[in-house]
């Protein structure tokens, strides 16, 4: 009989995958054969022409990969320090990259303990950044709806997954993002008209509003997985290369990331401080029947929240794409807790504290990682908001009140 | 399709121990939310307690079945205090995401390289915890029928204890929420201050709710591990949780039978669904989908059965509108 946990989504065979890219200093390689053996398996491969390759395999565990260094074409061998062969194993996802780097510009092990903190924090400001463009649509939401919504990662992974559509139907990189973004907006609206706002006016209550929200992500989860695929994807140029400015080494995707969540941040900022809607906003969040009396039409506002909120959080998915690197069904899950550990740590409902949380998480994930092993990173910011929650319960910006 | 097969397959769900640790798991966050109003989303986290609880115990240090029963029981006990002391005081979204956090966090744990030689890392244990419980066995060697379905000496055994276990959990539910005790969760469920005002301590009575609640999680986690022999991080994540939560509202969160009819109905649509995909893609009745469409789809029907759940009928099959933790 055919039959498997709930939890962990597996049907068919050769679901998890072990994939990688190999580029040299002058592009892609092609040709080069890959072997993995392990867990009563083997499966052998060769690049193609973009130097990607993968290789399905029937369950997680740890492989050993080797690439065969007699294939490599005259001139290129693997750079120092990289082992070959060497051990991948699955940890919680079914897909798993390791790299293969060449040449001899690259050096790899780090130097000192200067240098890797200053890439881990440049990395990490990048890293939370991206969180908090989530994290300010979140915190929108539940500033003017009181809905702590549980499907936010799901258009976190939409906005990435409308990206990767546009973009494979030949559009260019930069209209794909946009119109992704659009479309992540149009998702917020969507969302609001259809669902959230019908609740709201039955008069339901927050408790069963975040039980529908973990539905609504369920079911988007899927319904993205039942279209998308359980493989990874790769976004066009998440291949990037490392940029050096003297004492910071960063790559150009992680630079551009910056700089885009920066602006879309101060945009926000701006809106919300300068303008009459923005003020509304704030007027809403602070107390919808006040901003009701005050003649606020406190629905449109909601209703330009959701879109913003969702606008943002696809911005932040494609962000997160070029992060990770990859797409796949579940990315946004994956950071959810993360989206909440920061506006959870600044202060839920606040907007400015959602971006001082999240930049915080995202350094404390990046930083950490010096010390602790890379598949327990995020541990270290689950953990710093428990401890929050415990000595200062309303955030670093929130106000006493909002603890109940 | 071969309908007969479908359906005694079906039946089978509703007798496998997995769905007994569900009923177990739900009837555990009956406790927690049902009847005290705590929002616990940690359940998987309870759930992993006893199933690594017991099964490190058995592999890493040989304890006999009863010793790794009680070490997984006192590390639920543990979890649930160091959860409750900084959360039971927050306000009920607070506690959801928090509890969900802690969850994550032992499924990090248990999930990294580092702990391999205890944990097993990804891949999990296996390496045959499961044969202590199973030289228990009192039951003679031979083929067993219950219904349609036919099962070892083994098979037979694990049904019985799963079930009997659920059986007095559900006895000891309904008992402990008509004494005195069950009455004050009900009234901090109602309203906490009144209950304060009244001189009861909110906090201990909601640390003991958590307490008992995540042991019949941790109960559960056992019962579903032992039948397959094998521990996964992976079915830990929070997904479980909700899938207990789907359970929980679909036979009505403030009863003692809802449950177990949720964990029912729960499986058996499942079964069903898959079945009858299964059949008509390989009858070319459907040829839009494959199997691995048809698994996703499955799952697309849950959480679209939760939030119609949630939206018109809070109160489940067997519920009464009036004891829900909300209003």
């Amino acid at each position: 009989m055919y039959r498997q946990a709930p939890a962990s989504v597996q049907a068919g065979e050769f679901q998890n995958r072990i994939s990688g890219v190999l580029r040299g200093a002058d592009g892609p390689i092609a040709d080069v054969r890959i072997t993995v053996t392990g867990e009563d398996f083997e499966g052998e491969t060769t690049s193609g022409e973009n130097g990607s390759w993968s290789i399905d395999v029937p369950q997680q565990g740890a492989y050993e990969v080797e690439l065969d260094e007699s294939t490599l074409p005259d001139g290129i061998e693997l750079a120092e320090g990289q082992q070959n062969p060497r051990t991948v194993t699955f940890a919680g996802t079914t897909n798993v990259t390791t790299l293969f780097l060449f040449g001899e510009g690259i050096v790899t092990g780090t130097s000192n303990f200067l240098d890797t903190l200053v890439d881990r924090t440049v990395a990490g400001l990048s890293f939370g950044l991206l969180l908090a463009l989530s994290a300010v649509g979140l915190s929108l939401i539940f500033g003017t709806t009181g809905l702590t919504n549980f499907a936010h990662g799901e258009m976190v992974t939409a906005g990435a997954v409308f990206a990767f559509g546009f973009a494979a139907l030949g559009l260019p990189a930069f209209l794909a993002i946009v119109l992704a973004v659009l479309g992540g907006a149009a998702l917020g609206f969507v969302q609001d008209a259809g669902l959230w706002k019908p609740l709201r006016q039955r008069g339901s209550g927050l408790i069963p509003m975040m039980i529908v929200s973990i539905g609504l992500a369920l079911a988007l989860r899927y319904i993205i997985q039942f279209n998308f695929g359980g493989a990874t994807q790769q976004l066009p140029g998440a291949q990037g290369q490392m940029l050096n400015f003297g004492l910071i080494s960063i790559t150009r995707n992680n630079l551009t990331s910056l700089i885009v969540s920066l602006i879309a941040i101060l945009l926000i900022a701006f809106l919300l401080l300068r303008t009459r809607i923005g003020k509304a906003t704030r007027a809403v969040a602070d107390n919808p029947a006040l901003a009701a009396a005050s003649g606020i039409d406190v629905d449109r506002v909601i209703r330009l929240v959701w879109v913003i909120g969702g606008a943002l959080a696809a911005l932040g998915g494609i962000l997160w794409a070029y992060y990770r690197p990859g797409v796949s069904f579940n990315m946004g899950q994956q950071i959810l807790l993360l989206i909440f550990a920061g506006v959870v740590l600044g202060g839920l409902g606040t907007v400015f504290g959602a971006l001082l949380g999240s930049v915080i998480v995202g350094l404390f994930v990046e930083v950490s990682t010096i010390w602790l092993q890379a598949d327990l990173k995020y541990v270290g910011a689950l953990l710093i908001m428990i401890l929050v929650l415990l000595f200062r319960p309303q955030g670093i910006l929130g106000r006493r009140e909002r603890i109940g | 399709m071969d309908f007969g097969n479908i359906f005694s397959l079906a039946f089978g769900e509703i007798i496998s121990p997995t769905t007994a640790a569900y009923a177990l798991a739900a009837l555990g966050l009956a406790v927690h939310f049902g009847y005290s109003g705590l929002l616990n989303f940690g359940q998987a986290g309870f759930m992993a307690m006893g199933a690594y609880g017991y099964a490190i115990s058995t592999l890493t240090f040989n304890a006999p079945v009863a010793v790794a029963v009680l070490v997984a029981l006192l590390a639920s006990v543990i979890f649930a205090v160091i959860l409750g002391i900084p959360t039971l005081r927050l306000r009920a979204d607070y506690l959801a995401i928090v509890t969900i956090a802690a969850a994550e966090i032992v499924r990090y744990i248990v999930t990294t390289n580092g702990l391999t030689e205890i944990t097993g890392s990804a891949n999990g244990l296996a390496q045959g915890f499961e044969t202590g419980f199973f030289a228990l066995n009192f039951i003679p060697e031979g083929t067993y029928n219950i219904g349609p379905v036919s099962m070892n000496q083994n098979g037979l055994f694990v049904r019985v204890i799963a079930w009997t276990i659920v059986a007095l959990a559900c006895l000891a539910v309904w008992a402990l929420m008509r004494s005195p005790w069950g009455r004050v969760l009900k009234g901090i469920r109602e309203d906490e201050n009144a209950v304060r005002a009244l001189g009861k301590n909110v906090y201990a009575y909601k640390m003991q709710a958590l307490i008992i609640g995540g042991l019949m999680g941790t109960v559960a986690g056992m019962i579903f591990v032992i039948p397959r022999g094998a521990v996964q991080p992976a079915n830990y994540a929070t997904e479980l949780t909700f899938f207990l939560y789907t359970v929980l509202l679909l036979g009505g969160m403030a009863t003692v039978l809802g449950p177990v009819i949720g964990a029912m109905i729960f499986w058996v649509v499942l079964s069903l669904t898959q079945s009858l995909l299964f059949g008509a893609i390989e009858t070319g009745a459907i040829t839009f989908l494959t199997n691995v469409q048809a698994g996703q789809l499955r799952y697309i029907l849950v959480g679209v059965a939760l939030m119609l759940l949630m939206i018109f009928r809070p109160q489940g099959v067997l519920g009464n509108k009036k004891e829900l933790a909300f209003a």
